[in-house]
């Protein structure tokens, strides 16, 4: 640096200093800097903001349209199983008996609804006898012949039965029908509401928790009140089991090998790049594989949990293979040094010592990968499992191959029906699947919690 | 026997060869004075392996390949005369194996012997009636070469599983039984057992180089039968999707893919900025209660299904903008729209982008930060100028990613979108994707003989590589941008 | 030089990091144009002490400051002052050169175009060359100004942080460990730089080296758990030093 830039430069900071004012007065420039801070960070606390108001939106959607779904009004009454109608022979032949379809039943409902009125003193007199046989669900003459053929022996007798009440009445109670929607509607009318009012007032017709919710299997378009999750439980269950039983140890094992074994090469590489890729495929690929190879190539019964649970254990590998190495790679390798010091093989190291340890982190992934899976939709919906499935499956493992629904296809099911019933049960489904989701994630973290170590 | 009880007895098999092996091996040593090389579990061990092992995968190869090879063999019988006019073989093979299904069935129900059974004649008696009766409905009257095709399918069906099952439990008793006659104090049992475990590792971390090779292997071969019987060239270019149940359909791809791409944009554009404000207000302003909070409340957005999003599409956020915007507005009637899944899916793809901007966020080393304050920035001139523009490549990546999902995300559109296939601007309008055709063309009962069907895996194999595309792109971004600070 | 009123003073300032009392009741008086080098062993709090006078620890969630610190009679501690204000008066330079991934002209630029100094690109254009020229980089630099500033050698590097400090025209320049991520080369270039510095600026220097201190500084403050144990003239504290542990320390009986 020569004399003369030195002494330009020396005179640069001496007339900058000037400019500098007293620290305690906050110079303009500062406060328009101050200001546009404050902005951006408004504009952060508004996007958490967001976030929280659609986790909120989303949830409060779903729980105000599902919760009613674990309320369902019933009506009580009192069914003479009049043996003029249901046994005509009078030989007490179930299979005469048999014969009698559910048409047969409903007179047998309309005349103890009647009764049942008259004895709650309630006036009928306004209402068709028809009317009052249209408020009882249309599932309830099969409730009525189910129990028949199960104890022929009481008919002729008066048997006590809480049935279930029309998917409108129950809508009124639910507040999703009303007066006004009654008279434009062909399936109700609001004299049957004012009656159903005064039923409930005689306390003929209450409001209870509905356990069928989750025992019973799907129902027609027509009869919303008797559909129920006992299917779609049932098939996730299988499903998740198959998942668990093929996806821990495959992962786990693939996982090992990639961790401990596998030397550095392509084919390592290649293994590994196909890995973080397959977790990043879209799921209705997997479906189309489904499909192609499981179904039409292999020809595994559609709708079954067997393919579906397939399908999902290949979707749900990559990340249990992620999770597990992690777990893996978080065991310090002093472990090993231990093991293989004391004359243990390779193989003795990594299956006594290196793996109980990452077992905890193991199966929190696993959790994870299940409940991922139990979730997931669309590779579903192309293996059949939309079908309308009413029959429970046979227990394992003859019943893996039976067709069955599962949780989240039954929402997608009951979305695409017309009767708005349908979107209180499908809601009401969606929080049981978000319990199941809960408590499963749940479960990790206390797994998590409770054996994390600090090495 | 059947499969599942094939399956029992072969891995009761490998337990008692655990114990067997591991009484010989003791009684061995005791027998000759010698140490054993090995603990004599390991001894067990390798008759269990190689007893279960070999035969169980003898019995998958086996499952997987019968059919296929049964199925080729009867195609053949079948004459072309047998199959209706305008249907398809397929259809023809799917009633042939119901029917063969249904003469089990039969034989149960009329307790008939297998020689009765082998002398029914379609020309004699009216099979259809008598498998409707016994619950297995027919879809039309069966034809005589079809139905001795059935009686030829059923035998083979029952050769196959009897050759299966001899061949399993052979296998299964040979390697028991040389492997058990192999012990000897100094045979290297365990070194034999753990070269046979090391195996299985490596097969199991080949199942996902499987699953690839299924994807690709189902998507290219089913595409290539779609390209012969609908032109390439109309898929790629045309702009009309029409698919029609009696042939001569339009089945252009670009319509689909508008929509796909109209919606993920609109998913990104409500993603990016709410998610990446997010991860720069709780990493670098928000106080420790806040984020104890709000973190957590995000992550669980992550980790709802999407079928739940699809619902809050389809009975929320739809019916509200059609009723308070598109409605007053004169834009749109339809309660299903490219707004209302874009929206929704926007919310889901906000924790996605928040976690991942998180990590590249804090991948920015603090030098950087204290080179920027100790020059006296303030914390957002220090986050627009200094932490993003170096996080960039990172947040690209993030946004690739995330596009891959929104291309690929299936229930959401399926709920939200709607199903007309529309080239448009308006967002208050349905307009469809490629995913949905997908679910539509291949749910309910599929003919896997028809273009609209077929089209499907055309439509999954663009689909595929469209995402597979962006997520190799995506992840060397990141992993660029990662080395930069390692 | 002429005795003139201290640039920055220090009364009775403690630290405490959560638990953890850190600096101890430190007075100390910095003066104008002078390079002050704080030495001691690890841990002995200088850097902690440093980052005190421009208020980075402001950005440590647990760090408490108590005292009073006065930099030209203003308490820079008071409520009303701004940090963003105080940094640009109070230049840092840190350990590890860590030049912004931009190019090297945009690293330079950088602070002066937050703190608005220059209206127009040819004002910028020139306070970057002065500030280059003064970090005796020009040179170097001067045909590749849009090249990237992590592209340039570790020396280089922490020279362009320098240059990057001294653009926002700071009245006060502290360098933490300035030269510890350097080759001797390069730290023969900045030790240089510094003592040109001292003509313009008061310039405060942390260092590990005492040879170092030796060379560049005028004032030295040795510090030891957390206490300034003596402070003056680097001569006196190298070649009389006061206090037994002052001498431990130079002697290499403890450090």
């Amino acid at each position: 640096m020569n004399d003369i830039t030195a002494a330009a430069a020396a005179a640069a900071p001496e007339a900058a200093r000037k400019r500098h004012g007293s620290l305690l007065v906050q110079d303009a420039r500062t406060k328009t800097r101050n200001a546009s801070e404050t902005r951006f960070r408004r504009l952060g606390l508004l996007a958490v903001a967001l976030g929280m108001l659609a986790l909120v939106g989303l949830l409060g959607s779903i729980l105000s349209n599902g919760l009613s779904a674990f309320k369902q009004t019933y009506l009580q009454v009192e069914v003479f199983l009049d043996p003029a109608k249901l046994d005509k022979t009078g030989s007490g032949d179930l299979a005469q008996i048999a014969k009698v379809s559910t048409f047969g039943y409903a007179p047998l409902i309309q005349a103890a609804m009647q009764r049942a009125a008259e004895e709650a003193g309630v006036d009928t007199s306004a209402l068709p006898a028809k009317a009052l046989g249209q408020m009882v669900s249309k599932e309830a003459p099969a409730t009525l012949r189910n129990f028949v053929l199960a104890s022929p022996e009481k008919i002729g007798q008066t048997v006590s039965f809480s049935l279930l009440a029309n998917g409108r009445v129950d809508g009124y109670f639910k507040g999703r029908v009303t007066m006004e929607s009654a008279a434009l509607d062909r399936n109700i009318s609001p004299e049957q509401l004012a009656f159903a009012d005064q039923l409930k007032a005689a306390g003929v017709l209450e409001t209870k928790f509905n356990w069928a919710f989750f025992t019973a299997p799907d129902a027609s378009d027509t009869r919303p009140e008797a559909a129920g999750l006992g299917v779609a439980i049932l098939g996730s269950i299988y499903m998740m089991l198959i998942v668990l039983c093929l996806s821990l140890p495959l992962g786990v094992a693939a996982s090992i090998y990639l961790e401990e074994f596998a030397p550095k090469n392509r084919f390592t590489d290649l293994i590994e790049v196909n890995i973080s890729n397959l977790a990043a495929v879209p799921s209705i690929v997997f479906g189309i594989l489904g499909l192609a190879i499981f179904i039409n190539l292999v020809g595994l019964p559609q709708s079954a949990p067997i393919v579906g649970g397939l399908v999902l254990t290949l979707m749900t590998l990559p990340t249990i293979i992620i999770a597990t190495r992690a777990a893996l790679k978080s065991v310090p390798p002093s472990i090993r040094d231990a093991a293989l010091g004391v004359g243990a093989s390779k193989m003795q190291s990594i299956f006594h010592h290196v793996l109980p340890l990452a077992m905890p982190g193991i199966l929190t992934g696993a959790i994870i990968g299940l409940a991922q899976a139990l979730g997931e939709t669309a590779p579903l919906l192309l293996i059949g499992m939309v079908a309308f499935v009413r029959e429970y499956p046979a227990g394992p493992p003859e019943g893996l191959f039976d067709p069955a629904a599962a949780l989240p296809v039954q929402v997608y099911n009951w979305t695409q029906r017309g009767d708005p019933a349908f979107v209180e049960r499908a809601s009401g489904a969606i929080i049981v699947l978000l319990v199941f989701l809960i408590v499963m994630n749940t479960a990790a973290i206390l797994l998590r919690r409770k054996f994390e170590r600090r090495w | 026997m059947t499969t599942s009880s094939l399956f029992l007895l072969v891995l009761g098999l490998g337990v008692v060869g655990y114990l067997l092996g591991r009484k010989r091996a003791l009684a061995v040593a005791k027998a000759t004075g010698q140490r054993l090389h090995s603990l004599p579990g390991y001894y067990g061990q390798t008759i269990a392996l190689y007893t279960v092992v070999p035969a169980l995968l003898c019995l998958m190869a086996w499952l997987f390949v019968q059919p296929v090879l049964i199925e080729t063999r009867i195609s053949a019988m079948v004459p072309d005369s047998a199959i209706p006019e305008g249907g398809a073989r397929s259809l023809v093979m799917a009633d042939l194996r119901r029917i063969a299904g249904g003469l089990d069935a039969l034989k149960e129900a009329q307790n008939i012997s297998e020689d009765d059974l082998q002398a029914l004649r379609a020309e004699t008696s009216d099979i259809r009636k008598e498998l409707g009766d016994v619950g297995v409905a027919i879809g039309s009257e069966v034809q005589g070469a079809v139905f001795e095709a059935a009686k030829a399918f059923r035998g083979a069906e029952i050769t196959g599983r009897f050759w299966m099952t001899v061949l399993t439990l052979a296998l299964a008793l040979g390697c028991f039984m040389i492997t058990l006659l192999r012990i000897r104090p100094e045979a290297r049992a365990r070194n034999t057992s753990e070269t046979f475990v090391l195996s299985l590792l490596i097969g199991a971390s080949l199942v996902a180089i499987l699953t690839t090779v299924g994807i690709l292997g189902s998507l290219l071969f089913e595409t290539i039968n779609f390209f012969k019987m609908y032109p390439a060239k109309d898929f790629f270019f045309s702009t009309v999707w029409n698919p029609q149940f009696r042939g001569g359909s339009d089945l252009g791809i670009l319509p689909l893919l508008w929509g796909t791409l109209y919606v993920s944009f609109l998913a990104l554009v409500v993603a990016v900025p709410t998610g990446l404000m997010i991860a720069i207000y709780l990493a670098e302003y928000a106080s420790k209660p806040l984020r104890a909070v709000t973190k957590p409340a995000i992550e669980v957005l992550a980790g709802i299904p999407t079928i739940v999003y699809g619902l809050f599409a389809l009975i929320t956020v739809g019916p509200f903008l059609r009723d308070y915007i598109a409605s007053p507005l004169g834009l749109g009637s339809s309660s299903s729209s490219v707004l209302t899944a874009g929206l929704v899916m926007g919310i889901m793809l906000i924790p996605f982008v928040s976690s991942l901007s998180d990590d590249i966020i804090n991948a920015v080393p603090q030098a950087m930060r204290d080179g920027s304050y100790g020059l006296g920035a303030t914390r957002s001139e220090t986050i627009k100028q200094v932490i993003l523009p170096a996080a960039l490549p990172g947040v690209v990546g993030a946004v690739l990613l995330a596009a891959s999902r929104a291309i690929g995300e299936t229930m959401i559109v399926v709920m939200g979108a709607g199903a007309a296939a529309k080239l448009g601007l308006n967002p208050f309008e349905a307009m469809t994707t490629v995913t949905v055709k997908i679910v539509s063309q291949l749910t309910g009962d599929t003919e896997f003989a028809s273009p609209e069907t077929l089209v499907a895996f055309a439509l999954g194999l663009t689909l595929f590589v469209f995402t597979l595309g962006l997520n190799i792109i995506a992840l060397s971004v990141v992993r660029k941008y990662r080395e930069q600070y390692e | 030089m002429t005795q003139t009123s201290p640039k920055i003073t220090a009364r009775n300032c403690q630290v405490y990091y959560g638990e953890t009392h850190a600096i101890k009741d430190v007075s100390v008086d910095i003066a104008d144009k002078t390079v002050t080098a704080f030495i001691g062993p690890s841990g002995c709090g200088k850097s902690t002490f440093l980052r005190c006078l421009n208020r980075m620890n402001d950005t440590i969630d647990v760090c408490r400051v108590t005292g009073e610190i006065l930099l030209d009679g203003e308490d820079i501690y008071d409520a009303k002052v701004d940090p963003v204000q105080l940094r640009a008066k109070v230049g840092m330079v840190f350990q590890k050169p860590n030049p912004f991934p931009k190019s090297i002209y945009d690293n330079v630029a950088y602070g002066p175009k937050i703190h608005g100094l220059a209206r127009t690109k040819a004002e910028l254009d020139e306070i970057v060359e002065t500030a280059l020229k003064r970090a005796a980089l020009w040179g170097e630099v001067k045909d590749r100004l849009l090249a990237p500033g992590t592209g340039l050698s570790g020396g280089q590097q922490q020279r362009l942080c320098i240059a990057r400090a001294i653009a926002t025209s700071p009245e006060v320049l502290l360098m933490d460990e300035p030269c510890s991520a350097l080759d001797p080369i390069a730290t023969a270039q900045v030790e240089e730089l510094i003592d040109e510095l001292r003509r313009d600026y008061s310039v405060v220097i942390v260092t590990h080296s005492m040879q170092q201190a030796a060379r560049v500084s005028q004032k030295t403050a040795f510090f030891h758990l957390g206490n300034l144990v003596e402070f003056g003239d680097t001569s006196q504290i190298f070649t009389k030093p006061s206090d037994p542990r002052t001498e431990s320390y130079i002697t290499g009986r403890i450090g």
